[in-house]
């Protein structure tokens, strides 16, 4: 990022480092910024979604801790899991118990780095940005099968294999939604994907052309499949009847699978921003932008994320063998048909 | 269904506590991890020897006791054991006390039907009609509570009469409860009962056909939602039901076969609304009079035995009553309509999915309270 | 085929049916109350702890009699011929003295039917429900305030349950 470069060029003695220093000390600084940005982010996410669930409700939601409309709950709640007792069962694998918790954080946190929240907010321009970003979401599933293994439990068993099948049927349909765009960018780096969209709500890849108005919605629905959300959350709601594959898990532990879960939200809403609403660049046509990007991009990704939480607390969840039918024999072959429709149009 | 168990077949205990198991019942499945090879229910978790009690208390002081086995209906629980003994001791009670039995009982059916249709959406998944049907019920627990003093534990229906009688103003607050509540089954019925989602999980599952059904004797909403038209109110109706005009809803299979979980959910649903006309009529039939005029002084019914069926929100609801002469009764067996209707629930779930019986279970709409005395 | 198609359109409207019901309740006002700041009042006729208005009690013990969980406990005695009399606030001429009467609140059923029996409604059952206690033993209410005199004192009280 240029700006934190140019900040750092004013510490006395930067220049004096050798070269690899300053090639890598920008770039751990706004990864450390992002990661913090994105940390608060969740947390406000996580009271988001209790408040908008409760106003559904026709209930208040956290009103209590931190004076305006419970604000501060979130953080009291994640104070707590931090006091609770560590407890890693003694009949399980415990190197992999410990590290899936990790992995899966890993995976919804390592993709932020390419997306690209302004015209110059963004870690790295990965030449390949959008398919780290896929990939990385791949990496989630290890952790969560890694999870189910370590807890030594049949049924935290069965709970993560459901997932890891869940997840890894729903990356195809999503991945081939995004190619709609991709085909028409020509180019996997997400800067040149906002760049393609410059210059109002008419360039968006959701109005161009109708194949990327479905291609989205298909993205919508494998989306959340990928983060685990109703109607497709067996794996969270698999406590009906065993508890998932986060059962053996408690305290802060578990306090990072949840936290990943709406990291996770928020990437494939921030990829779907980035994609198909244009990302930073503004709404109305014209030549300059009045609302700066990175606020603009937050407000079109907690929209989608909006629609996300309400449909949540709308709609039930459906059962694993309809899961899978959805995503094989449903989703699937309306993205083959609009690749080759965005195809089509691209070479047209 | 012909199932292929992959793999060897192992017992998996849906215990005792669990969330969607409506109150301690143990469910012990025999399953390979998907298919479901037999579903054994364990009750008597919560069994409190209601029938032993009953036997060292008066007559008078029994119904606190009988409100407490299905603790969701408690109202049409007092009603089937008060009619039971006014029966032995041939007491008739004027027409004030009938009709607000009638809607003390129908309002206590809606309420119970909306805890039946919140919960089961709990289970299906869907986590809001369970808010708004309980914000519902609230208004008709207020009705409750200012008329008798509590909520959910009456002993409002004395034999002989009611405990108190009713606020001024009470007709026209229930009639104004009834127009603001029909239109909220429909939107009810557009969240939950009539999306796709949902008619898949429920429409396919659990299958009990009418012939299974009156064989194993299973009453009420679950045998109506077999298609069998049975409604004790209507075949031997009681405390005048014949006078009131209602429908008696029965499953059509609408989405699939007859028998299945949508139809059990859908004639409680569209009950809701008969019990709505119910009451209304009712209203208008309300007289003055006075609810204590046929209390007797001491209940000392005359030796013999009776056994009395109503219709309460589970299905058939029978007691038998024998009395030796004295103030206590000397023996008071219940017949619970959840009882028969566990025995159902083996045949019912036999090669479904895992994540069926949540959705049977949850259909046949049982109170743990009932079953287990 | 077209049952494939027309699966597809029935799920995405019913879906949308729903989604439209539960965004118009996002703009209702919430039915909840906040508890502790806020309380609701209780209808008159509600049924929570009870109190004995001793001054009026006339040791019938048809409260007890008629409790279907035996939680009142009351002993009694004859007054002596030389004591003052005592009347109740509605006339009644009080015989006995009540030198014992424990309500156990952990083991009353609120079914209200001492309420009912008792002649001078001495006995009524309040609004009062925040009643918590740490110690089961502080669930029984001691309302006597008159001691024995031809009688034993009676034994310390114990939880009834234990």
């Amino acid at each position: 990022m240029e700006s934190i470069a140019w900040l750092l060029h004013l510490i006395p003695k930067y220049d004096t480092l050798p070269e690899l220093w300053r090639a890598l000390i920008p770039i751990v600084v706004s990864c450390v910024l992002f990661f913090a940005l994105l940390c608060l982010i969740v947390l406000f996410l996580v009271w988001l979604e209790r408040k908008i669930s409760a106003h559904i409700q026709d209930r208040l939601g956290p009103m209590y801790v931190g004076g305006w409309h419970g604000w501060a709950q979130t953080i009291a709640d994640s104070l707590k899991l931090l006091l609770k007792e560590d407890i890693v069962p003694d009949s399980t694998d415990k190197l992999l118990f410990k590290m899936a918790p990790f992995i899966v954080f890993l995976g919804a946190f390592a993709a932020y780095v390419v997306v690209p929240f302004g015209i110059s907010s963004f870690v790295t321009d990965l030449n390949i940005g959008i398919l780290y970003v896929v990939a990385l979401g791949s990496l989630s599933v290890i952790g969560i099968i890694m999870a189910g293994w370590a807890s030594n439990n049949k049924y935290s068993l069965y709970g993560g294999m459901r997932a890891a099948a869940q997840i890894i049927s729903y990356e195809i349909p999503a991945a081939i939604a995004l190619m709609t765009v991709i085909i028409q960018v020509g180019s996997l780096s997400m800067v040149d994907i906002v760049n393609a969209q410059k210059g109002g709500i008419h360039h968006w890849f959701l109005f161009r052309n109708p194949f990327t108005f479905l291609a989205f919605f298909i993205y919508f629905i494998a989306s959340l499949a990928e983060v685990n959300r109703t109607p497709f959350d067996i794996p969270e709601a698999e406590s009906e009847l065993v508890a998932g594959f986060h059962t053996e898990y408690s305290g802060m532990r578990f306090a990072f699978f949840f936290l990943a879960e709406y990291a996770n939200m928020l990437l494939v809403t921030s990829v779907a921003t980035t994609l198909f609403l244009g990302g930073w660049t503004q709404i109305l046509p014209g030549p300059t932008q009045i609302i700066p990007g990175p606020i603009l991009f937050f407000l079109k990704a907690f929209a989608i994320i909006f629609v996300q939480m309400w449909l949540r607390w709308s709609v039930p969840r459906l059962r694993v063998d309809q899961l899978m039918y959805l995503s094989w024999k449903v989703l699937l072959p309306i993205s083959f048909v609009l690749v080759l429709g965005a195809g089509w149009m691209a070479v047209r | 269904m012909e199932a292929e168990y992959s793999g060897e077949i192992m017992t998996l205990s849906m215990g005792p506590q669990h969330p969607s198991t409506h109150g301690v019942l143990r469910l012990e499945l025999k399953t390979d991890g998907e298919i479901v090879a037999d579903a054994i229910p364990h009750i008597g978790y919560l069994h409190r020897c209601f029938e032993k009690h009953a036997e060292n208390v008066e007559y008078p002081g029994v119904v606190p006791f009988v409100d407490r086995m299905d603790y969701c209906a408690a109202m049409n629980m007092e009603l089937g054991y008060v009619l039971a003994i006014e029966k032995l001791l041939g007491i008739q009670i004027n027409n004030r006390v009938r009709c607000l039995r009638i809607i003390m009982a129908e309002l206590d059916r809606i309420a119970s039907h909306l805890i039946a249709a919140g919960t089961y959406g709990n289970d299906i998944g869907s986590f809001t009609p369970f808010m708004w049907c309980f914000r519902d019920r609230e208004t008709i627990l207020d009705f409750f509570e200012e008329t008798c003093g509590a909520r959910l534990l009456y002993n409002y229906n004395w034999v002989g009469g009611l405990m108190h009688d009713v606020k001024p103003g009470f007709e026209k607050r229930v009639i104004e409860f009834v127009d603001y509540f029909e239109p909220q089954v429909d939107n009810l019925n557009k969240l939950l009962s009539d999306n796709y989602i949902f008619i898949r999980r429920t429409a396919n599952v659990g299958i009990l056909t009418p012939e299974t059904a009156i064989s194993y004797g299973v009453t009420g909403p679950n045998l109506r939602g077999s298609g069998v038209q049975f409604d004790v109110r209507r075949n031997e109706a009681y405390l005048g039901y014949e006078e009131f005009e209602f429908d008696v809803p029965v499953g059509k299979g609408e989405y699939g076969p007859v028998g299945s979980c949508w139809d059990r959910y859908m004639v409680r649903i569209r009950e809701v609304r008969e019990s709505c006309k119910i009451i209304r009529q009712a209203v208008a039939k309300l007289t003055p009079g006075d609810v204590h005029e046929s209390i007797p002084k001491r209940v000392k019914p005359p030796a013999g035995e009776i056994y009395m069926r109503t219709e309460c929100p589970r299905g058939e609801l029978g007691y038998y009553i024998v009395s030796d002469g004295s103030t206590k009764p000397y023996r008071i067996k219940v017949k619970s309509p959840c009882f028969t209707v566990m025995s159902a629930f083996r045949e019912a779930s036999k090669g479904t999915m895992i994540a069926d019986i949540i959705a049977i279970l949850g259909s046949f709409d049982i109170v743990l309270g009932e079953i287990d005395r | 085929m077209l049952r494939y198609f027309k699966d597809i359109g029935l799920g995405i409207v019913t879906v949308l049916n729903s989604m439209w019901v539960a965004c118009r309740h996002f703009f209702t006002p919430a039915v909840t109350i906040q508890y502790p700041t806020e309380k609701w009042t209780m209808p008159e006729r509600a049924r929570a702890r009870l109190f004995n208005k001793i001054e009026d009690c006339i040791g019938c013990s048809q409260c007890a009699r008629v409790c279907p969980t035996r939680c009142i406990t009351l002993k009694t005695e004859k007054r002596g011929k030389d004591e003052p009399e005592h009347f109740a606030s509605d006339g009644t001429p009080i015989k006995l003295r009540t030198y014992l009467y424990d309500i156990d609140m952990a083991l009353c059923c609120y079914c209200a039917l001492c309420t009912f029996t008792c002649p001078t409604h001495c006995l009524q059952m309040t609004p009062a429900y925040e009643y918590s206690v740490y110690d089961l033993r502080d669930h029984i209410y001691h309302f006597a305030n008159e001691k024995p005199v031809t009688s034993s004192p009676p034994a310390e009280p114990t939880a009834a349950t234990s």
